[in-house]
């Protein structure tokens, strides 16, 4: 490591390395990032529910879009594998179905971006518990 | 190489450290390349979360997924459900005391949700031994805004607005202790970081310096460029190895890249940070005593004036701030005098944080802006009583406060509200107490501490105390009479007014703030020989019911001092004079036969 001679040295490296934290500071404040849960069941993961989340992932870093990427259990919607819930800041959360990386990249374009809905969402017919909480 | 999908954050504190969380590193770490997992997940060793309650903590990013009491040989089950399946343990969850409920949000915890953490910002969030991350997260941005735009005048203004107190008890306005050491003329200064935590019970200067030290460094290197120095000294009990530890890891990282030593930035200031250890006695954590301690002599105080800032290392002045202090600045120049002075009540701005021990159900270090209540401190965020007892009083300020009881409960907690009730702010050391807790034996045992901290300098700490604990242990022990109460009282206003320093002065607190809001108590155990919370152990008095006792001989052939006597079959009886209170005649008793009165 060669010493920060600057202040803009350490401006430079302090940016450069945000990005190695990033998913830390947007768990911190979740609801003021984008959330993609995608739901990773036996069922979702057969249908490809990984490479959709991988996709999910660089593709948000790329785009620079604060977003937090989590995976989820199964939500119910078997036929619709692999299923995304996108949530986007202040609004409340939309389950798409039969995600691909083409309908994800779509889904980022589109509704993540520019607030389009797009085809394919699976109508919501539930509530979401407020705190996620279960008895044990 | 692919992208970090979790980051899995362990506390590397030295508490959740004494139940093996390091191993629990080694171990998340093996699995993960067991998985092929290890360039998707990050296992990252962190400061303390304050939960210490229930050690080792593990929170899984992005999910923060809080997981509680983790065993290193817990991180299979950990990579192979929660990383790969997506699926939580269940039996790792957090429960939440009031509705046995699992929680697996911490966002969701009661504990969490008060809180307003900036001196504790990076604590349980980066690797305190990577610089990078500390930096990743603003660590030095305020020296180099300080650096390029701001005159030390500006400075030292800026923290005279935000009303920044000192947090290591005493409340001195920080921004006014730089000015003066400012405003004294000599070419060497030097800053001193206080980081003698000799409170019993509080641990978190420990734990900044273990999970973020380099707040500390940077804040000392704004100090110094404030008050002319170019050398700092943390003062550090050698009681603390592991933040002695990541303290040298975290200089010797600050100075490869530039960040303290010469020239820093190529601005044309230079400073560099030593440490100096302390053995660890209650009375260096007083500024002058500190001082003498560090030049190798005797750690005693000396009479003030002259002030440290006027002639303190080696007769250079000096400023001696505390880590929590330190660690305050950094935020305030980066968000401003007019954020911080938002924060708090109206003479204490910012936060504050506690140590919470004792009989309540989250131990632990939290962070609460000042003005929060201690029914929200103790019950809110403390979880409440252990067991489901009642609360009895709350010692803050550790052995130089008082005691607050249910009365006190809705106050704000501040620096004036504090001393205003009869006790003080001091470092921010809580220890809850219930109802079987005695109030005269919580106030020996920390004249006990006192008076094997005392230095010994001055007669009436040094005499004086010897005393007091003399007192309270015969009223403990049933032979002490009123009169000696008055004497106790008197003895205790002498010492506060003749000591020479802060140690002296406040020794006698535990007692005079016990007796005004307990005098029954010592009433009770002084005409009654009674104590009513049943720990003295000198009043308590082991007896047979005749009615129950079938002569079974199990309790006499229990007791380890023989002190019952009776023929078998026969009613057995207490010799009082002999028995030493062990309880294990009652134990031993299978028809309840023997009482405690």
């Amino acid at each position: 490591m060669t010493k920060i001679k600057t202040l803009d040295d350490l401006r430079k490296l302090r940016d450069q390395l945000k990005t190695d934290i990033t998913i830390r500071e947007s768990a911190e404040h979740p609801d003021s990032v984008v959330q993609v849960r995608v739901a990773m069941s036996t069922c979702g993961i057969s249908a490809g529910a990984k490479t959709v989340m991988d996709f999910f992932i660089a593709e948000l870093k790329k785009r620079q879009v604060k977003s937090v990427v989590a995976q989820t259990g199964c939500m119910g919607y078997c036929y619709a594998e692999p299923t995304v819930e996108v949530r986007l800041p202040g609004q409340e959360p939309i389950v798409f179905g039969h995600v691909d990386t083409r309908k994800a990249d779509e889904i980022i374009e589109s509704y993540i971006l520019n607030h389009r809905l797009v085809d394919g969402i699976i109508p919501v017919n539930y509530k979401l518990v407020e705190n996620d909480n279960r008895r044990i | 190489m692919a992208e970090i999908k979790y980051d899995i954050l362990v506390c590397g504190g030295t508490g959740c450290r004494a139940s093996e969380s390091h191993r629990l590193v080694e171990n998340l770490r093996k699995e993960l390349i067991l998985h092929n997992l290890d360039n998707e997940v990050k296992v990252v060793a962190t400061g303390c979360f304050g939960f210490c309650e229930k050690g080792p903590i593990v929170k899984i990013i992005p999910d923060n997924t809080f997981y509680t009491q983790v065993s290193p040989w817990d991180a299979n089950e950990i990579v192979e459900e929660h990383i790969i399946k997506g699926r939580k343990v269940e039996r790792l969850l957090y429960v939440d005391p009031k509705s046995q409920l699992g929680i697996d949000d911490s966002k969701q915890m009661d504990f969490y949700k008060k809180q307003l953490r900036i001196a504790l910002r990076n604590c349980g969030f980066i690797n305190p031994e990577n610089i990078e991350e500390a930096i990743a997260r603003d660590a030095y941005a305020a020296l180099s805004k300080v650096l390029e735009y701001m005159t030390p005048e500006e400075v030292i203004d800026e923290i005279k607005r935000s009303g920044l107190r000192g947090r290591g008890g005493g409340g001195f306005p920080t921004g006014l202790k730089w000015e003066i050491a400012r405003k004294n003329e000599s070419n060497t200064k030097f800053v001193v970081c206080n980081a003698d935590e000799g409170d019993p019970g509080a641990f978190m200067d420990r734990s900044i310096l273990e999970g973020d030290p380099h707040a500390v460094l940077e804040a000392m290197a704004i100090c110094g460029y404030c008050i002319g120095a170019s050398k700092g000294l943390v003062y550090i009990r050698a009681e603390y190895p592991l933040a002695i530890q990541r303290l040298k890891v975290a200089i010797a990282q600050a100075r490869e890249y530039g960040l303290i030593g010469e020239n820093i930035m190529e601005s044309g200031f230079s400073f560099d940070v030593e440490l100096r250890y302390g053995a660890g006695a209650f009375v260096c954590g007083e500024e002058t005593a500190l001082i003498h301690s560090m030049e190798g002599l005797r750690g005693e105080p000396s009479v003030k004036p002259p002030f440290p800032a006027e002639s303190g290392y080696k007769g250079f002045p000096t400023n001696v701030n505390n880590v929590e202090t330190f660690a305050n600045i950094p935020p305030v120049l980066m968000n401003g005098a007019e954020w911080f002075s938002a924060i708090g009540t109206e003479k204490s701005k910012g936060t504050k944080v506690f140590a919470l021990a004792g009989k309540i159900n989250n131990v632990g270090l939290i962070e609460v802006p000042m003005g929060t209540t201690l029914r929200e401190v103790i019950f809110e965020i403390g979880g409440g009583i252990k067991g489901g007892k009642k609360f009895k009083a709350v010692q803050t300020g550790g052995p130089s406060g008082g005691c607050l009881t249910e009365k006190h409960l809705d106050i704000p907690i501040d620096f004036d509200n504090l001393l205003a009730a009869g006790s003080m702010m001091g470092s921010g050391g809580m220890i809850v107490m219930d109802e079987n807790d005695c109030m005269v034996s919580m106030a020996k045992f920390f004249l006990d501490f006192t008076v094997e901290e005392s230095c010994g300098k001055c007669a009436p700490c040094r005499i004086g105390n010897k005393r007091l604990y003399e007192i309270l242990n015969r009223i403990t022990a049933g032979k002490s009479s009123l009169a000696e109460l008055d004497a106790l009282t008197n003895l205790c206003l002498v010492i506060k007014d003749t000591s020479l320093c802060g140690l002296g002065q406040t020794s006698p607190n535990p007692i005079l703030s016990t007796m005004k809001n307990f005098a029954e108590e010592y009433y009770e155990h002084v005409e009654e020989h009674k104590c009513r919370a049943g720990s003295c152990k000198s009043l308590l008095r082991y007896q047979i019911i005749a009615d129950e006792c079938v002569g079974c001989t199990a309790c006499s052939r229990a007791c380890p001092v023989n002190a019952i006597v009776g023929e078998r079959k026969q009613l057995h009886a207490i010799n009082q004079t002999i028995c030493i209170k062990c309880g294990a005649c009652m134990e031993k008793c299978k028809f309840n036969a023997i009482v405690l009165n």
